[in-house]
């Protein structure tokens, strides 16, 4: 069963209600709580979407987009960044990394499926 | 008794052999040999000119009547040259640099080159010093009487002349004798070799004179023992207590005042100067001078008072003791040693009041009287020794004149100590002039005046009271009857020694006048260029003078005026050598401002410093200026300096300021990153509860179909967060308050051992459910410190907790141990987790920090580390990382133990 996002999250509460949500939208859902974790389950399992926190240990969420930027095969992967810092240069980063979308924690359960959804290219709130 | 003949005759014989050499002292000086005229040797001696015929004469008749009182007049100049660093290098640098000459030159240069100060000064300084001259004349004129015995035996060639005709016979020598000594030329410095040369002779002369008189007296005396066993059966207490009371002090400031402000002494130490080092052997040499000068006084007037008819005159005691013991040689050679302290004060006091009053008051006089600078061109030099004779008569004639009022007075002593509080007057000024900028000219002319007329009231007036009836009835009555004016009781203050009465009143009034004015008063611009120039001698070194501007002098003009004051010779060499030194010939020299300046201070060499700034500022202003004007540009001048200098300070200020203001504006921006920093790291850790509060709320409130299991976990998740967040919002609380070094617990005593064993306890189940066993390694015993325990309790868990979390070990393990040294309790947790980077040693201790591995809902917000290094600061101890401790990472806390030393 091919995996529709991955979710790289370390915040287990966090990444616990993040899966509920994008598994209730009709979703395959894998998540990993680190960075290292992230890009290896990237290349392995090919996600269509990728949600990725930006403070994650070993590897920050900002050092694997550029890895996966730097990477022909996972170039054009959709990737939506959270962040709990909330700061402009943030986002700005992300948009110059190449994040296709950034959600600001705390976020509305209704903004972050309507963002995948839109990323994986459905109606959003379409299950 | 030796005959009148011989002792005149010696007496013109030792005079002779003064002038001698003299003028060998001054060839040599004007040959340039002048090595043992510029030694530090004869420096002093020249100073010992101090020691006059009152010395010598006087302090033992002083002795004789008032004891040890004598000693105050040399103790004084003891002090003051001691402390030569303080005063005496001072006044010798200031007279150096700015060309003084006298007392008078040195105030009226300081206070604005004021002419009239130096007239005030000058006038004072002659009529105060005529007593003191009377005094020499009538030590003579008894000493003469005494070894030629007119006075006691009736016979001899003096038969027919009596003392005033004697006095009036030595005061005409001494005033020819001094005019060929001292007024030959007209020198640069007013410094006179030849007399100094004559002067030290003199010195060695008198001393030589009265040590043997004190040693033969010693010798006949029985010793030092004999004699002052003498002194116990006649009953003479010297060291009686009444000995030390107000005279005593008032002595003692008023030798003080003496050393330095009387002309001769200004002369020879100051003036005479060549070399500031030779103030470090005056320093000692000079007090010892004096100590061998005053040893035998005592003994002679001792021996004197036993064997002496009770009705013979004690200062003539170092005389008629020789003769009496029929020793006519030693008698002899005392009368020279008396003559000898008599001549070289009489000498070089003439000499330096003479230079006074021809530069303060006649030089001026001429100046005025000759508008234009076309006057006699060779003039100027030969008036001003004929106006320096002029004055040496003067003076002698005013000391005979006192002679003369007051010769009924037996003592000598008491006529020296009235010139002293004359000119005692001088001192606060001049001490005002090279210590304190803010003293003015006003204040110093109005105490200066004031003092003299409280002199002359209460000092002067009464020691002519043989003179007149009026006077005594004065001093009675006071005048018009008025009782509080009484000289010798002002305003009431009676019984008082007449003397401590009149140098009380006289100094106090002057130095209140000085002091009150000089704070109400505003000095001139020139004033206080003046006094920056003095006061701040050794701040500014070289310190340009103040200047003329270039006006239309040329040359010429200068060469002119030049030649009048220096004559033709030393002019010549004066713009030669400038001329040299700017590289052109003298006819085509420059005037720069700093060549006039150069010629002022040479003119004021030789005519004081106020006459010298007329008389260029005549020539370089092109004639007309007068002295106000001249000032006025001056104070303009001034105005632009300080103008400028406030200009320079403010600018100084400002980039001081500035640098400031940059400077806080970094701490500013640094703090002001930090806080950001804070705020954005608050706001992580705030939003990240935050965020799962809001998801599953949203998730409980659109889902209706939940499963009881899930609903109740999605809740507990919702709590649980909840209290993080408070959690959270409590430590930054704590922590902030902790920075702030606030406590919220009182330090009391405790035991740490117990809230170490709590902390145990209470990681127990932390430490189960991640598989890790405790190692406990040596334990302390109760020990107690100061703190709370709870939060000591709250450190210990933290440390222990982090311990757990961060280790990642296949067989994680911790060691805990406690232990007392060195008076502290001293507890480490170490384990054998990863340890802690060395980029992050630094760091665990700061806010947010968290270990890298540290998984989301294990830690806090990674306050922890930080608050418990507050805690413990705030119980006065210390948490730190050991460095170093392998494998894994090591905290050590130390406290300090309560009520127990090591």
């Amino acid at each position: 069963m091919s995996v529709d996002v991955l979710i790289a999250e370390d915040e287990l509460s966090i990444l616990d209600s993040l899966d509920f949500i994008l598994r209730r939208a009709g979703w395959n859902i894998e998540s990993v709580t680190n960075g290292e974790d992230a890009l290896d389950r990237v290349r392995q399992t090919r996600p269509r979407v990728v949600v990725l926190d930006v403070m994650l240990p070993r590897l920050s969420g900002f050092d694997v987009l550029k890895q996966l930027r730097a990477d022909p095969a996972t170039r054009t992967l959709p990737i939506l960044i959270l962040t709990a810092r909330g700061r402009q240069q943030d986002r700005r980063i992300a948009e110059e990394l190449g994040a296709d979308a950034f959600v600001t924690k705390p976020y509305s359960n209704a903004e972050v499926v309507r963002a995948v959804a839109q990323l994986l290219g459905e109606d959003a709130g379409s299950a | 008794m030796l005959s009148a003949d011989l002792v005149i005759a010696t007496a013109i014989a030792y005079v002779g052999l003064l002038f001698v050499l003299a003028y060998l002292g001054d060839r040599r000086a004007r040959a340039n040999k002048k090595i043992w005229l510029n030694s530090s040797t004869v420096y002093t001696l020249s100073i010992s000119v101090y020691c006059t015929s009152w010395t010598f004469y006087g302090a033992v008749g002083n002795a004789a009547r008032s004891g040890l009182e004598f000693l105050t007049i040399y103790l004084g100049p003891t002090l003051v040259f001691v402390g030569w660093y303080f005063l005496l290098r001072r006044l010798v640098r200031i007279s150096h640099l700015y060309r003084i000459t006298s007392v008078a030159d040195l105030l009226s240069s300081r206070f604005g080159k004021s002419s009239r100060l130096g007239v005030l000064v000058t006038c004072i300084a002659v009529v105060g010093i005529a007593p003191y001259i009377a005094l020499q004349l009538k030590a003579v004129t008894s000493s003469i009487q005494a070894v030629a015995g007119t006075s006691e035996f009736g016979r001899g060639s003096l038969e027919g002349i009596d003392d005033v005709g004697l006095a009036f016979g030595v005061a005409a020598g001494m005033a020819l004798f001094t005019i060929l000594f001292g007024t030959r030329h007209v020198d640069a410095k007013e410094q006179h070799h030849g007399v100094v040369a004559a002067i030290a002779f003199e010195a060695v002369v008198k001393l030589a004179a009265l040590v043997a008189v004190g040693v033969f007296v010693v010798y006949i005396g029985g010793g030092f023992e004999g004699i002052f066993s003498r002194a116990a059966d006649l009953g003479i207490d010297f060291a009686s207590s009444t000995t030390f009371d107000a005279r005593w002090i008032t002595t003692l400031v008023l030798s003080i005042a003496a050393i330095v402000c009387l002309p001769r002494q200004f002369q020879v130490t100051v003036v005479e100067n060549s070399n500031e080092n030779h103030l470090r052997v005056a320093g000692w040499a000079f007090p010892a001078y004096m100590l061998l000068m005053s040893i035998f006084i005592l003994p002679i007037a001792i021996y004197g008072l036993s064997v002496m008819p009770a009705n013979s005159n004690p200062d003539m005691f170092a005389l008629t003791l020789p003769l009496n013991a029929g020793q006519n040689g030693l008698a002899l050679f005392a009368f020279i040693g008396g003559f000898s302290s008599a001549t070289s004060m009489i000498i070089l006091e003439s000499i330096a009041l003479s230079i006074m009053v021809s530069n303060h008051i006649i030089m001026p006089l001429v100046l005025r009287f000759t508008p234009s600078s076309q006057g006699d061109g060779q003039g100027m030099s030969k008036m001003l020794l004929v106006a320096r004779r002029f004055s040496i008569v003067l003076i002698l004639s005013l000391g005979f004149s006192y002679f003369l009022f007051t010769r009924d007075s037996d003592a000598l002593a008491p006529i020296g100590l009235i010139s002293f509080t004359a000119i005692a007057q001088f001192f606060p000024a001049l001490l005002a002039a090279i210590f304190w900028r803010d003293a003015s000219l006003k204040a110093v002319t109005t105490a200066v005046t004031v003092g003299f007329i409280l002199w002359a009231w209460t000092c002067f007036l009464p020691s002519l009271d043989s003179l007149s009836p009026a006077i005594a009835a004065l001093l009675v009555e006071g005048p018009w009857g008025i009782s509080w004016l009484r000289p010798q009781a002002m305003f009431g203050l009676e019984g008082w020694d007449p003397l401590a009465h009149a140098a009380f009143w006289s100094l106090s009034v002057n130095v209140l006048i000085l002091t009150l004015g000089s704070l109400l008063t505003t000095p001139s611009a020139l004033e206080r260029i003046q006094a920056t120039a003095f006061v701040d001698v050794f701040r500014r070194r070289g310190m340009p003078q103040r200047n003329f501007v270039r006006g239309s002098a040329t040359a010429n003009d200068l060469f002119f005026v030049a030649e009048r004051v220096l004559g033709e010779k030393r002019a010549g060499a004066l713009f030669e050598s400038a001329a040299r030194e700017s590289g052109v010939e003298p006819a085509v020299l420059d005037p720069t401002p700093e060549f006039i300046g150069r010629l002022e201070r040479e003119l004021a060499g030789s005519i004081g410093a106020a006459s010298a700034h007329v008389m260029l500022s005549k020539v370089v202003a092109g004639g007309d200026v007068s002295l106000e004007e001249m000032m006025q540009m001056a104070d303009e001048a001034q105005q632009v300096i300080e103008y400028t200098q406030q200009l320079e300070k403010t600018s100084t200020e400002l980039r001081l300021t500035a640098k400031k203001l940059e400077d806080a504006n970094a701490q500013l921006r640094e703090l002001d990153s930090q806080k950001d920093e804070f705020l954005s790291q608050v706001s992580h850790e705030v939003r990240t509860p935050m965020t799962s509060i809001r998801s599953f709320s949203e998730i409980l409130l659109d889902s209706d179909d939940l499963a009881p299991a899930q609903r109740r976990r999605f809740v507990s998740t919702i709590h649980q967060e909840s209290l993080r967040l408070t959690k959270l919002l409590d430590e930054i609380l704590d922590l902030s308050a902790l920075e702030r070094g606030e406590r919220s617990w009182q330090n009391v005593p405790v035991d740490a051992e117990e809230a170490l064993d709590r902390a145990l306890l209470v990681c127990d189940a932390l430490l189960r459910q991640k598989g890790m066993s405790v190692e406990v390694g040596e334990r302390a015993h109760v020990t107690m410190v100061e703190g709370d325990a709870d939060r000591l309790c709250q450190v210990f868990i933290n440390i222990i907790s982090n311990a757990v979390k961060y280790n990642d070990a296949d067989e994680p393990r911790m060691w805990v141990s406690s232990t007392v040294r060195g008076g502290s309790y001293i507890v480490e947790v170490s384990d054998n987790g990863p340890g802690i980077s060395k980029r992050d040693r630094k760091l665990i201790f700061e806010k947010f920090w968290r270990g890298v591995e540290g998984s989301g809902d294990q830690g806090g917000a990674g306050l922890g580390l930080a608050i418990s290094r507050q805690i413990v600061a705030r119980m006065n101890g210390s948490l730190e990382l050991v460095q170093g401790a392998a494998p894994g990472a090591c905290f050590r806390i130390r406290l300090p133990i309560v009520g127990k030393r090591n």
